[in-house]
């Protein structure tokens, strides 16, 4: 029978295809200083980096797995090859990368969305940026948007340097410090205060390789007054090999700047995603979070905001889709640490199929933060009896003059409303997937349009099936 | 006209395992009029969900034949592309989805083709001004903070778009202002009005009625069909009510 659909049918195919690997340059799976080293001097990195990646190695080996949360015992680090470089330099021009990695790109839409609204675009195959392209109109306001590695050894590597793992140190977490230790890839982008970005940048992440893992870095410091939106998006085709995904974003929002960070992720099904994105905003600065996770085997990803300056304000829309075979564990972490700060947190999640979500909300209310007003509404959604969803709230208060709301919901998709989209003549697996699209709407309008279509589809792929 | 659109024989429907309707039989003809009268909890609605496939009712008995075809154990996805059509008594809320998004996907759901958007726009805001809903309208959830009268329009909006063959409409005429039945009126007098279609209405008053050609009149008590006749069997039941069905 033909389907119908309210958006274009897809398969998973669009994400699930992949390419060989032809001479690229791996480093040997597993973890040590030679490894370290290898990926340190195959970079060419400044002296202060290679002794940072060196020291991040040690706390790495001496650190604990985190004792809470999903199981990772499924990762083998002895497995995972932590730097794959593509065969190829990294181009300003889209006819001059590769074909396979071009294709990759064409299929997922990358340079279209580019041509159409975008500032500019960086895409990373594997460990390494393969292409990036910044349109002239943003340059010439001295936006500047590149791949670290050569923001290293240009005229920014001092910011870098007094920016570059200090929001998320490689102590806060084994898995921050596996990230110091082998980093590579990844966007600096730095707008001058008082700039205004008309258009997103955009950078898109693939996982190519077998077994690899990726440890791309985002820093981007927005100055004073500045205006950033920056989108960035994420997939992996499937392998039944272990991959993982341990980026990190460090986020600066300077006095009165604003900057808008939004992500769709959506990584193969046996993809660890443990990954670790900071805030720190400044006086009446404003942060702004859109975030869907979709995929992965685990997810760990808790999004978090330091609100330091008097008002500055953060805003947190996300969702989560956990189906068969799924755990995600997902959550925000605000802290008002300055009086008059507000923060705003929103979020969706969807179980199904066994799939169990978890969402974790955590407000710190500090002594400083007088008149602070902090609002948390999570929703949940299961669709069948097997899945799981839960929501952990927490909230540390320090003053006796905060505002604070708290909502959480848990519901299931009712019959009424399929039985209603059915008269009209929806299938019941449209119907279900309407309702589910509507429940995310939320979220998918504060998405750009190409990213608010691409929501749905992965949502109408996920509700691929779902019935009985 | 002979040919007969819609036929329900000997029709026994069970909800939670209670007998609801004790074998209705019913036959409407292409551009005919109908109406259903009958008191409270007389199973009215259950007949108009039974009718469209709701699940949660099992047909005990009987048959519904449907432009010819045995459609007693089709889907409701299945039913209403075969162009059958309800008005909901009680239209439930989409979150999240717009009156617009509803109405178009239920176009290429039931035609099965693609609708161009604004080909679509266009043809939805003519109805929207016919039906005097504000535009805005069309970008509001479904349903949800609608009033009684505003879900009551928005279900004759989809009635205008979607062009069934045949319309139940559940008491769409209650809990509307004067002007807004009026308008409603209207609406399904132009559904009607190149005589192809048929209307199964049902409804506690005249007002509905008022402007169209009604065919026949059934009432319904407690799960059987009673009475029928024709227009004016409708007028005096509003006037006199049911009493006289009323077992001695
Ligand atoms: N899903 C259900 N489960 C159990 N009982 C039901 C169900 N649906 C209807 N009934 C019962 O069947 C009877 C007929 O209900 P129905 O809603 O069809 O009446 P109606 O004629 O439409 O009444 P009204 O004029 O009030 O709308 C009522 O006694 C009602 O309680
Ligand atoms: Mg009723």
């Amino acid at each position: 029978m033909k389907q119908k659909t309210f958006v274009d049918d897809i398969n998973r195919e669009l994400y699930d295809f992949r390419y060989e690997e032809k001479d690229y340059f791996r480093v040997r799976s597993g973890l040590d200083r030679a490894v370290v080293e290898e990926i340190s001097s195959e970079k060419n990195d400044p002296q202060w980096m290679h002794d940072f990646r060196l020291r991040s190695l040690e706390i790495y080996n001496r650190m604990p797995v985190q004792n809470w949360g999903p199981s990772i015992d499924g990762l083998d680090m002895d497995n995972i090859v932590t730097y794959v470089r593509p065969n190829t330099g990294m181009s300003a021009k889209w006819s001059d990368v590769p074909d396979e990695i071009k294709e990759t790109f064409e299929k997922l839409g990358i340079p279209k969305a580019e041509r159409q609204s975008l500032a500019g675009v960086g895409a990373q195959y594997d460990s390494e940026l393969v292409y990036h392209n910044v349109r002239k109109e943003v340059e010439e306001q001295g936006v500047i948007y590149t791949d670290l590695e050569s923001a290293l050894h240009g005229p920014y590597q001092e910011m870098i340097r007094d920016h570059f793992m200090k929001l998320v140190p490689p102590t806060d977490h084994k898995f921050a410090a596996l990230h110091g230790a082998v980093w590579s890839g990844g966007s600096f982008v730095y707008v001058p205060a008082g700039v205004k970005v008309e258009i997103p940048l955009q950078s898109y992440f693939r996982l190519n390789a077998k077994g690899a893992g990726q440890f791309e870095h985002t820093l981007i410091i927005v100055d004073e007054g500045a205006d950033l939106h920056f989108i960035e998006g994420c997939s992996a085709p499937k392998y039944n090999v272990a991959n993982l995904h341990a980026g990190c974003v460090e986020l600066y929002v300077r006095k009165n700047a604003k900057l808008r960070y939004s992500t769709i992720e959506n990584w193969s099904k046996n993809m660890y995603n443990l990954n670790t994105k900071r805030a720190l905003v400044a006086e009446g600065g404003s942060m702004e979070w859109v975030s869907g996770s979709f995929g992965s085997h685990v997810s760990c990803l808790y999004p978090m905001t330091i609100l330091e300056g008097e008002e500055a304000s953060m805003n947190f829309t996300g969702i989560t889709f956990a189906g068969e075979g799924q755990d995600l564990d997902t959550g925000v972490k605000v802290v008002h640490n300055a009086p008059h700060t507000t923060s705003s947190i929103g979020t969706r999640s969807i179980s199904k199929s066994g799939g169990v979500s978890t969402f974790r909300s955590s407000v710190q209310i500090t002594a400083r933060a007088k008149k602070a007003r902090a609002s948390v509404s999570c929703q949940s959604l299961m669709l069948d009896e097997i899945s799981r969803s839960d929501t952990i709230p927490s909230m540390d208060i320090r003053t006796g003059d905060a505002d604070i709301g708290h909502e959480a919901r848990i519901g299931r998709i009712s019959d009424e409303a399929v039985y209603y989209l059915r008269s009209r003549g929806l299938s019941e697996e449209d119907a279900r997937a309407m309702i589910v699209t509507g429940f995310c709407e939320s979220v998918s309008r504060e998405l750009p349009l190409e990213y608010a279509v691409e929501m749905n589809n992965l949502i109408r792929l996920e509700m691929k099936g779902s019935i009985g | 006209m002979n040919e007969t659109l819609l036929k329900i024989s000997g029709l026994k429907a069970d909800a939670d395992g209670k007998e609801i309707l004790h074998g209705i039989d019913l036959e409407i003809g292409p551009g005919e009029v109908h109406v259903l009268m009958g008191p409270n909890g007389a199973g009215k609605s259950t007949l108009g969900n039974a009718l469209m496939g709701h699940p949660s009712y099992e047909i005990t008995g009987g048959r519904i034949l449907f432009g010819g075809k045995d459609i007693t154990d089709e889907s409701v996805e299945m039913r209403a592309r075969d162009g059958l059509f309800l008005s909901f008594q009680s239209p439930v809320e989409i979150p999240g989805v717009t009156v617009a998004d509803l109405i178009r996907t239920a176009a290429e759901a039931l035609t099965g083709k693609r609708i161009f958007l604004a080909d679509f726009r266009k043809r939805l805001y003519e109805k929207m001004d016919f039906l005097r809903m504000e535009r805005e309208w069309a970008q509001r959830e479904v349903n949800v903070g609608f009033s009684g009268g505003e879900r009551k329009k928005a279900e004759i909006l989809q009635l205008l778009m979607l062009e069934p063959s045949l319309a139940i409409l559940d008491e769409t005429d209650s809990g509307l202002d004067v002007d807004a039945v009026r308008t409603v009126s209207a609406g399904v007098e132009a559904f009607c009005s190149d005589g192809k279609k048929s209307l199964l209405i049902i409804t506690h008053s005249a007002r509905i009625l008022e402007e169209l050609k009604v065919d026949k009149t059934h009432v319904l008590v407690d799960g059987k069909i009673v009475d029928e006749g024709d227009a004016g069997l409708a007028a005096s039941i509003i006037q006199d009510g049911f009493t006289r069905y009323e077992k001695a």
